[in-house]
């Protein structure tokens, strides 16, 4: 468990962005990963009375706060019709109601978590991160960018009308996924995102008709899976998780190419 | 640091650590329904609602609920009464020991969701674990229950 000396409520980005330099310091999202550690904390910086709990849509883009739960995008109307409820197939399994009120977007797709179900359909996306002394960065730059000491304030997701397909796999109901899967298709780019390899998540992208032949999936699903690195752990072997990508993949695909769904 | 917060509209005005978690305060000042399980935020034994949304008080600092309003299930003795007899009538209860967290999240899906189905009721429960029962008879309950409602 962890230890704070002292909670500050940030009245602005300025001093939540001065304090944060500090490495004793911690800006506190939900703070379901960080309590399970034993990092003693020198000042908790809280963003939550800045209005980052909020999400703003217009006619070209959702911009979610950091502060926003996952439960807050699940059960969002306008994000759901937008992107037919995928934002919501992805995190209706992360562990259960009361943890998705909690667990913050900001907190997740700063942390670039190995088994993150929502930054793998994220990136599968047109979406952008919002730093507060960094401006706007695609988030698939984000992913590859390592930590600092910036602040994350809003995630932007652009309408283009791409179709999109998630779907992971589970060992057990509302366990970390054994692998996540998410593609997108805009005229004849193909995004191919695979997360919880258990490594964070990697969008790969291709050029194919929208309504690809069985063999150039089968030639574009060798190519990723011949190019990403997958790991062992004790939920699933890097074998394991490789014949899990083919069939995920291809699952997606089939939805996009469809219009079909998959139950999850 | 100095906190006010309500639990069961009690107000409590105290000087608390920042590193506080909420569910050893809330049981410090006498509310015992709420229960330590997994403390890996999985389990949902320690669920209170806050502001009226149904949170895991092992994973929440106390500092977070600084002029907001808590309920255990002691705030909500009639509606967690009403279910529990739903409960017994369907054989659906053991040790019990994961009733007060369960029953608190059967009281937000009554709060949230309009003539939920099955699956909705299936999916909105999946942090709430019962190492007991199988699950069969708390589905049972919570549909009459529910359909009670109507």
């Amino acid at each position: 468990m962890f230890t704070i000396d002292k909670y500050v409520v940030a009245e602005s980005l300025e001093q939540a962005y001065e304090l944060n330099q500090s490495k004793r310091n911690v800006i506190i999202g939900g703070m379901l990963w960080l309590k399970m550690g034993r990092k003693k904390i020198g000042t908790a910086i809280d963003l939550s009375s800045l209005g980052l709990n909020l999400i703003e849509e217009d006619e070209d883009s959702f911009k979610i706060g950091c502060m926003c739960t996952l439960r807050d995008i699940e059960v969002h109307s306008g994000l759901n019709n937008y992107f037919n409820d995928l934002i919501s197939k992805s995190v209706e399994h992360i562990v259960g109601v009361q943890m998705r009120n909690m667990a913050t977007v900001g907190g997740s797709i700063y942390s670039r978590f190995g088994f993150s179900d929502i930054l793998t359909v994220l990136l599968s996306l047109n979406s952008y991160v919002e730093l507060y002394k960094g401006g706007i960065v695609s988030l698939d730059e984000y992913v590859g960018m390592p930590l600092d000491r910036d602040i994350l304030t809003r995630i932007i997701i652009k309408k283009d009308s791409r179709k999109v397909a998630y779907s992971c796999h589970r060992m057990s109901s509302t366990d970390f996924p054994v692998l996540a899967c998410a593609v997108s298709n805009i005229g004849e780019k193909w995004n191919v995102v695979l997360g919880a390899r258990p490594r964070k998540a990697k969008l790969a992208q291709f050029n194919l008709n929208e309504s690809p032949k069985k063999e150039e999936i089968d030639l574009m699903i060798s190519q990723i899976i011949d190019n990403s690195s997958f790991g062992t752990n004790y939920r699933g072997s890097k074998k394991y998780r490789q014949i899990l990508a083919d069939v995920l993949i291809r699952r997606n695909i089939e939805e996009i190419t469809s219009g079909g769904n998959y139950a999850n | 640091m100095q906190i006010k917060l309500w639990i069961n509209d009690k107000e409590f005005n105290d000087d608390i650590s920042p590193d506080t978690i909420l569910i050893d305060y809330i049981r410090f000042k006498g509310y015992l329904s709420v229960k330590r399980g997994c403390e890996t935020s999985n389990c949902g034994l320690c669920t209170v609602m806050l502001e009226g949304k149904p949170i895991l008080s092992c994973s929440t600092l106390t500092v977070r609920a600084n002029g907001l309003h808590v309920k255990t299930i002691e705030g909500l003795q009639k509606e967690a009464e009403e279910f529990g007899g739903f409960l017994a009538d369907e054989g659906a209860e053991q040790c019990g020991f994961c009733s007060p967290g369960f029953i608190m999240n059967v009281l937000s899906i009554k709060n949230e969701l309009q003539n939920p189905t099955e699956n909705e009721i299936k999916k909105y429960l999946e942090g709430n674990l019962c190492r007991c029962t199988g699950y069969m008879g708390q589905l049972r309950a919570i549909k009459k229950f529910l359909s009670k409602e109507d």
